[in-house]
């Protein structure tokens, strides 16, 4: 195989559409005879529905219908379902349109259907709604304290499930043998994804074939059909097509099957025609699934080496008011078993307790679980460093698991296949020029700059695999991926892949992989996706699993294809299978290049068949289905430079050094891109975004005015690097690079506002480390310094 | 009312309600789909046009109020099959993932450069704050827009 393309940076395949205006998301579909709906919302986040009046929007010029919870119910569409469970969970059901409560703001009461979206929205103000409005609850913490205003009847005290992982005993033990613990109470803020294309749905039923095709805002068009066909609208699943087009960032809000997704089929089915929903931004805020919000107790313990002998750790995770897809798996598997990091930590013991609350649903919000632990661990490893004196890297180079200790076994289950972190983190440290940063760090001080350095040495765990173990552990799907290669007779090439793009630049990244390894151009090769009519069955793509997992399944159906190609080539050139090799395009004789086929003679031969083996099928492709033995396993140093303007609490990030390792990269540009993105969209957790509800869990951060989406003047260019270590087990070595920076990002820049702040006596402030709070923790610190 | 708007060099001309928003009536009336809507609050940047040759956020601009003008879109920015420069930069220096946001960072960058093409990083960054992209975190948006800027400037490009 030459590798003509594979690790190249080249150039996008899919952006000559999205630079000339020819992208094709779901909002630029319309279908013939289209209508639209306008969802009517509880505006309260607790509140008994008493009754509805829907006459006055039925009789708007323009409406079609006015659909309520109780309708859909009585014609037997079902609850969405949880995709993860937990030993007892709790899952009270959670309807498209709720019949008799509203439990979050912006839940669905009533839809309305009409010609065209203004009068849709129209006639939504005129549906006139009863509540009995009940007192709220929307942080994790209150919501557990007695009392509380209760979210479901059946999940007393608002507990969805408790879980715990690690060795409680020995952690304990850990913990009373310490030379030195340090404890720290941590509020990892919550989220609000933001993808810039707001989330939309067109379903059109066709009476004829009594077939369902939903346009979606999807990551995975699949699950999409396997939930709401098999689970919530009760039709055979080969009923229902789920297309899923360009689709505009995801970054897991698209990954869950939602409301409106329901109610565009159930209306579609009832008129006859197709129906269409937009949300408009306010809607996403309210609606699209949130991330993160923990509150977390988080303790360390060290021997007298600077050794880290333990760490115990107690979350109170919000899960909103419903559990969605993945919800409980995300502060439990995807939380709790990376508290281990890239250090040796013998004892640990995480203890969730998901709670319910009067608040939109939280789910997996890039990185999902494990940007949560890697603030967590990365927080309180760099606080425990300044408890010792210690340099945080050199406290961290210390603790490091060593690149003779793979695979490691941690004591959260996990298992790491590879990894190799000091070369990592020196490579940062020089690219930093550290020992210079550090003495101008203490030059500044003298003269009143407040400089901040801030590392985060991250590890995460992607490609969530083996689906045995991940059904072991709760979850009620397959974590496979899936391929379909086709030759065509001209010898050009269909990949379809069970893998979604929604920025992610597949269509180029696995196009790369193909044409080398068929020896074909990029321009040969297609790759399909989005489109459950299309693909073989797939999972799609969160969790980083497109790079190690659904490129696997690609070249494992394309190596099929190459075998089936050698066995015509063989019977062409009569010779024997084993003595032809293919290079470069070519079927050729070992040793004399001038016996030789090309693929595209054997692609028309496969087709044609008139000279052709005797016990050969004809045609030419092949499906691959794959199932990686093990997680994948990156890692990387981040270092953040901050200075801390005093005056004002403002922060700005004077510099930003990532050096991560995914692996040999298939596309350095989309690795780079990748990259940068999740470091802004990490960076931005830490110092700007903050989903914020008030005591009537009523969401005060509510739109881009109030909920601070980073601009291109709030961060600075970034400098990165990589190392590369393979992982050992899928065919490629790769690792998933879609969360990386948005794992590690969060931690390196808190890390260094906290390291500008200890002048102050400040030793750690929580995020948003927004200007009031910053400038508040100076303000209360400066007197209490003055009087040492 | 009737309105009447040239877009991209051709004249839509379009019985329409009052409150028609210039980016309906660009995607609904006119077809031209490139043009996003990710926010109608005329705070993400992703629905910029050009209008009378000046960046406006087609959210909030009333179709009404636009009858007699002219109108830039993506689809308008190349010329036939060749790109313009800024889509050029765009594509080279990996600007754009999902490319939702792309249509209205490329109307923004025309504005930007048309006001000052030789701009530094910070007045490109702050040239396009009304913009957002969730994407890219802006790195290579910057790089992108660098790039246009030296083309159009005629200069040599230099390889990174
Ligand atoms: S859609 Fe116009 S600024 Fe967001
Ligand atoms: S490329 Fe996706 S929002 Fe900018």
């Amino acid at each position: 195989m030459g590798e003509k393309f594979f690790g190249k940076p080249i150039k996008r395949k899919e952006d000559p559409r999205f630079i000339t205006g020819a992208g094709n998301y779901v909002d630029d579909i319309t279908l013939q005879r289209q209508s639209y709906v306008a969802m009517v919302r509880s505006p309260h986040a607790h509140a008994t529905i008493k009754s509805i009046n829907v006459d006055k929007a039925k009789a708007h010029p323009g409406v079609i219908d006015v659909i309520l919870g109780q309708e859909m119910l009585d014609a037997g569409i079902g609850s969405i379902p949880v995709g993860w469970l937990l030993d007892g969970l709790k899952t009270p059901p959670h309807y498209a349109i709720t019949v008799d409560k509203a439990r979050h703001q912006g839940e669905i009461v009533a839809a309305v259907i009409a010609e065209d979206s203004y009068t849709a929205e129209d006639a939504a103000d005129l549906v006139e709604v009863v509540y009995d409005v009940h007192s709220a609850v929307a942080n994790p913490a209150k919501a557990l304290e007695g009392g509380a205003p209760q979210v479901h009847s059946d999940a007393p005290g608002n507990v969805t499930f408790n879980w715990q992982i690690g060795d409680k005993a020995a952690t304990d033990a850990a913990f009373a043998s310490a030379a030195k613990t340090v404890k720290l109470d941590l509020r990892n803020n919550r989220l609000i994804p933001n993808a810039i294309e707001p989330r939309a749905s067109l379903a059109d039923y066709n009476r004829g074939t009594q077939e369902y095709t939903l346009y979606t805002t999807s990551q995975n068009p699949h699950v999409h059909r396997l939930i709401i066909a098999a689970f919530v609208m009760g039709i055979p699943e080969n009923k229902l097509r789920v297309i899923s087009p360009d689709v505009g960032g995801g970054f897991g809000s698209k990954i869950f099957q939602y409301p409106e997704e329901i109610i565009v089929l159930y209306a579609s089915k009832k008129h006859k025609r197709p129906v269409k929903w937009n949300a408009k931004r306010s809607e996403s805020f309210l609606t699209d699934s949130h991330g993160r919000d923990h509150v977390t107790t988080a303790e360390l313990a060290v021997d007298a080496n600077a050794n880290i002998t333990g760490l115990r750790v107690k979350t109170a995770a919000n899960m909103g008011a419903y559990l969605t897809l993945f919800a409980p798996a995300v502060p439990t598997y995807l939380y709790g078993t990376l508290l281990a990091g890239t250090y040796r930590t013998p004892n640990i013991h995480c203890e969730v307790t998901g709670v319910f609350t009067h608040t939109t649903p939280v789910d997996a919000y890039r990185g999902a679980g494990r940007p949560e632990a890697t603030y967590l661990l990365e927080r309180i490893v760099s606080y425990m460093a300044q408890e010792l004196k210690m340099d945080p890297a050199e406290f961290r180079k210390k603790n490091f698991i060593g690149p003779d200790q793979f695979p490691y076994q941690t004591p959260v289950a996990l298992a790491y296949d590879s990894g190799n972190y000091v070369p990592a983190l020196e490579k940062a440290l020089a690219m930093a020029n550290y020992t210079k940063l550090r003495a101008d760090q203490a030059e500044g001080r003298k003269n009143g700059r407040y400089i901040g350095i801030g590392f985060s040495t991250y590890l995460e765990a992607c490609g969530l695999a083996p689906s045995a173990v991940v059904g072991s552990l709760g979850a009620q799907a397959g974590q496979w991926e899936s391929s379909l290669v086709r030759v065509a007779p001209t010898g050009k090439v269909e990949v379809f892949t069970g893998s979604h793009s929604h920025g992610q630049g597949h269509e180029t990244a696995f196009a790369q992989i193909v044409a080398d390894r068929l020896g074909v151009t990029m321009e040969d090769v297609e790759i399909v996706h989005g489109d459950t009519a299309k693909m073989p069955y797939g999972w799609g793509t969160y969790g980083s699993r497109s790079g190690p997992v659904g490129t696997s399944a690609i070249v494992k159906a394309v190596e099929k294809v190459v075998n089936k190609g050698q066995k015509i080539a063989a019977h062409l050139l009569e010779a024997r299978e084993e003595d032809l090799e293919f290079l470069e395009g070519k079927y050729q004789v070992k040793g004399s290049p001038d016996k030789a086929v090309s693929f595209g003679d054997i692609a028309l031969q496969a087709h044609l068949a008139h000279n052709y083996p005797a016990d050969l099928e004809p045609g030419l492709e092949a499906s691959a289905f794959y199932d990686p033995a093990n997680f994948v396993y990156p890692f990387g140093t981040h270092i953040a430079v901050v200075e801390v303007f005093p005056d004002t609490g403002k922060v700005e990030i004077l510099r930003y050094i990532a050096v991560d390792d995914c692996g040999p990269q298939i596309n350095p540009l989309i690795v780079q891109g990748q990259v940068h993105g999740g470091i802004a969209q990490g960076a931005a957790q830490a110092l700007f975004e903050n989903a914020l509800y008030d005591d009537n869990a009523q969401l005060l951060s509510s739109s881009f005015m109030e909920y601070a989406l980073p601009r291109a003047d709030s961060l600075p260019s970034f400098e990165i690097d990589h190392t590369i270590t393979p992982s050992p087990h899928n065919p490629l070595g790769v690792k998933g690079i879609g969360e990386a920076g948005c794992i590690a990002s969060t931690a390196a820049v808190a890390n260094a506002v906290n390291d500008a702040l200890e002048p102050f006596g400040i030793r750690h402030l929580d995020m948003p480390l927004s200007p009031p709070r910053i400038w508040k923790a100076i303000q209360d610190a400066v007197p209490a310094q003055a009087a040492d | 009312m009737k309105v009447s708007i040239k877009v991209n060099g051709q004249n839509y001309t379009r019985d329409i309600e009052e409150r028609t928003l210039l980016v309906h009536f660009l995607r609904e009336q006119a077809g031209l789909t490139g043009t996003h809507i990710g926010c109608e609050t005329s705070l993400c940047g992703a629905c910029t046009v050009l209008l009378n040759g000046n960046a406006v956020k087609s959210c909030t601009v009333l179709a009404a109020s636009a009858d007699g003008t002219e109108v830039t879109t993506v689809e308008g920015l190349a010329k036939g099959n060749e790109l313009h420069p800024i889509q050029e930069g765009f594509w080279e220096k990996h600007g754009l993932q999902c490319g939702f946001c792309t249509p209205g960072f490329l109307m923004a960058t025309v504005q930007l450069l048309e006001r000052n093409p030789n701009p530094t990083e910070d007045e490109i960054r702050h040239g396009l704050e009304g913009n957002y992209c969730r994407c890219t975190g802006y790195h290579n948006i910057v790089k992108a827009v660098q790039f246009a800027a030296a083309k159009m400037r005629g200069e040599a490009i230099a390889a990174d």
